[in-house]
């Protein structure tokens, strides 16, 4: 923890437009290293829309435009000469639904390295191994690494996920409600694996369920929404920022009405 | 507000109404019932009607023959059975019996179309016979001649040592013993019938000589034998070898083009620009052209303004026709494969720092594989059965010897075109036998597409 306190990644007046209609207004917050960053809000705030702006996932959908700056390593990675081939390889994401590769386990957490271009079968072993060690499964499927991904439970399949995504050693991971389709044990189950992970990576969380952001994240960013009446009665929505804090005091302490509001559950 | 509160009531009674509810639920039924009954009926329509054409066609392959030999192969050989007879003895049969009548090239046509073949000769009509057949064991003196020198003595030699024996006695039989079918009856009549095809064999005077046996059309040798004008010795060696040549040229061609501009379409281009949406509307209009107007196309562009590079009517050119023709069939089922494979998946790749290229081409192609396959085979299914665009091409109708990518060619559709238009005995059941022969090949395309499939589904799944 000696790097406790330094920023990870760096989020500067991030808006983000899809098709020039604005879905995310004005977001700055840091991202702390090896700490846990959970972002909650209400359906439609933008949270996750501003998680995967971070890798630049955004960049696929067409029409899709961030504005800010978004600094990794004091780098905007939104500069024109940023590949970003090179940030998803650095900046790892976890989605929603578990969504292994049709392909055996062995072959989903070579994926990453394969890219990268290691071909020895030694070092593709080590790495497989370790990964999944890393993700809490090597026990439920060491003896049958050959068999489809698919064949798991939901919530094998997402600690698969997290074994490929650590496979290519990230710096960050972008978790988007990792948990919202897995059971309770299951969700458990990952949630250890999130504090065991955050020793060695930044970890950013996208939840819905405010007591899974209480039990694992170190920082909470809340995020709310705005509306406005266009001409012709149309409302407009966008997302903002509501609220930053360490995670005991948003939840204990909270600045503003309306995120004291959400916590209580008045609206979601 | 007396109104407002006293419909819904009224609507609710109905609602709860039960007497109405078990009647409609009866009609309910009834309907349903009705259409099911109708699609049932459509299914077994379409069955009859399928079961009456194969029925048709294979009725006719298997049957009883009346036959006739023109000269008795035991008059040619003092009594010895023709098969028994060495190469250097037919030869001479073959070549005296050429001498003689209206023919007297002594084989030496036979000799140039068939055992040297019509392009080899005509590369180097002045080389001799030892360079012309390499392979053959030549006497010097004889090997030394060129083509134009061979006296009917040295015409059997070559034949002898060049042909093989049973080349030779294939046309012995076929040209010289000539066996004639006089008629032939499909199966059924054979069967049932048999005593009236005795009662008109023996009634016919003409046919004293004739004699009745059972024949299947569809055999190894009609198989490998090569096109003559008589039926019974006519073979589809020349169609059958021309039409998996054609098909596996516009596979070869119209697979990685179909599936490449399916690629472009769905993985890369953005789907916003107007040349995109031209390019695609267009895409799915040719799908529907008649396939004549492609033979159109063929002509112009592969036959004339590219005869330099596809020698005119070639397969070179047929394919490359056949292969326009069912891009769109490839292109469109591809794309509805590419679409088919979940977005999550792509995400994935492009999570873990794959380029486009590795993400398309590890993940999203082998998932769209047994789609993609799927639209090929339609293409391919739909290229072998096609003809009237071959037609324009210039497919030829009589070809004896084996195609080669830049010589004229015929098909199997070809084949079965002419043979069902020949009046003549025998013609109309080897076309059946060819029809069988076609859909037999379509049946295997189809097999080996739906386990490269299968094996492709099973990989995915694990």
């Amino acid at each position: 923890m000696a790097t406790n306190g330094a920023n990870a990644i760096e989020l500067k007046n991030v808006k983000v437009f899809y098709s020039d209609k604005l879905a995310v207004d004005n977001v700055s917050i840091p991202i702390l290293k090896n700490k846990i960053t959970a972002f909650i809000g209400p359906s439609g705030c933008g949270k996750s829309t501003v998680l995967r702006s971070i890798n630049r996932m955004n960049d696929l959908i067409p029409g899709a435009r961030v504005e800010g700056e978004i600094n990794y390593h004091g780098k905007n990675l939104y500069a024109p000469n940023v590949d970003p081939v090179e940030v998803r390889r650095r900046i790892g994401m976890v989605f929603q639904k578990p969504n292994p590769f049709p392909k055996s386990i062995y072959d989903n957490v070579a994926y990453g390295p394969r890219l990268l271009g290691v071909t020895d079968k030694r070092t593709l072993d080590e790495i497989v191994e370790r990964s999944i060690k890393g993700s809490f499964l090597w026990d439920e499927v060491k003896t049958d690494l050959k068999k489809s991904g698919l064949a798991l439970s939901g919530g094998q399949q997402q600690r698969l996920c997290i074994a490929r995504t650590i496979a290519i050693e990230p710096d960050v991971i972008l978790m988007d409600e990792p948990c919202s389709a897995l059971d309770p044990i299951a969700t458990q189950a990952i949630e250890e694996l999130m504090k065991e992970l955050v020793k060695s990576y930044t970890i950013v969380i996208v939840t819905h369920n405010m007591q899974q952001a209480q039990r694992v994240s170190d920082f909470t960013a809340f995020y709310s929404i705005r509306k406005a009446e266009e001409s012709g009665g149309v409302e407009r929505r966008w997302g903002v920022l509501g609220e930053y804090a360490p995670t005991d005091q948003l939840f204990s302490n909270p600045k503003s009405e309306e995120t004291e509001r959400y916590i209580r559950g008045e609206f979601g | 507000m007396a109104a407002t509160t006293n419909t819904p009531s009224r609507a609710v009674e109905r609602i709860k109404d039960e007497a109405a509810f078990t009647a409609g639920l009866r009609n309910r039924h009834l309907q349903g019932n009705i259409w099911k009954y109708f699609f049932q009926a459509a299914i077994v329509i379409g069955i009859i009607a399928l079961l009456t054409l194969m029925f048709n066609v294979v009725n006719r392959i298997v049957g009883l023959v009346a036959v006739r030999e023109i000269v008795d192969p035991a008059t040619l050989a003092d009594g010895r059975d023709l098969a028994t007879l060495s190469a250097e003895e037919l030869a001479r049969i073959y070549s005296d019996y050429r001498l003689s009548g209206a023919n007297t090239d002594g084989g030496r046509v036979f000799l140039r179309d068939n055992v040297i073949g019509r392009d080899t000769f005509q590369a180097n009509p002045q080389a001799p016979m030892s360079q012309l057949l390499p392979n053959a064991n030549l006497p010097p003196e004889v090997g030394a001649l060129t083509f134009s020198e061979l006296q009917p003595a040295d015409t059997q030699v070559v034949l002898a040592a060049a042909a093989g024996q049973a080349t030779l006695l294939d046309a012995v039989i076929t040209e010289i013993v000539g066996r004639e079918v006089l008629e032939a009856w499909t199966f059924t009549e054979s069967t049932f019938n048999r005593a009236a095809i005795e009662e008109r064999l023996a009634s016919n005077e003409d046919w004293a000589d004739a004699r009745l046996e059972w024949r299947s059309w569809l055999n190894p040798q009609f198989l490998t034998t090569r096109m003559t004008t008589i039926a019974a010795d006519s073979g589809v060696r020349a169609a059958l070898l021309g039409s998996l040549v054609t098909i596996a040229l516009t596979v070869l061609i119209a697979f990685p083009l179909g599936v490449g501009t399916a690629i472009y379409l769905e993985e890369y281009s953005t789907g916003n620009s107007w040349f995109e949406n031209f390019i695609e509307t267009n895409i799915r209009n040719l799908a529907g052209v008649p396939s004549i107007i492609y033979g159109l196309l063929g002509l112009a562009i592969f036959v004339r303004a590219l005869e330099s590079i596809t020698q005119g009517r070639t397969i070179i050119s047929a394919a490359l026709t056949m292969a326009l023709l069912i891009l769109p069939v490839i292109i469109i089922n591809a794309q509805e494969a590419l679409r088919a494979v979940p977005p999550s998946i792509r995400e994935a790749s492009f999570g873990l720092g794959a380029t486009r290229w590795q993400t398309v081409w590890n993940q999203v192609l082998p998932a769209a594989m047994p789609g993609i396959l799927t639209g090929t085979i339609l293409g391919m299914s739909r290229a072998i059965g096609e003809t009237a665009p071959l037609i324009i091409v210039g497919a030829a109708t009589f070809i004896a010897t084996d195609p080669g990518l830049t010589s004229r060619f015929t098909v199997l559709p070809i084949q079965i075109y002419t043979w069902t238009k020949d009046p003549r005995q025998g013609f109309s059941e080897i076309a059946a036998a060819t029809i069988v022969l076609l859909l037999i090949v379509l049946l295997l395309f189809n097999a080996t597409a739906i386990i490269l499939r299968q094996r492709f589904r099973r990989k995915l799944s694990g």
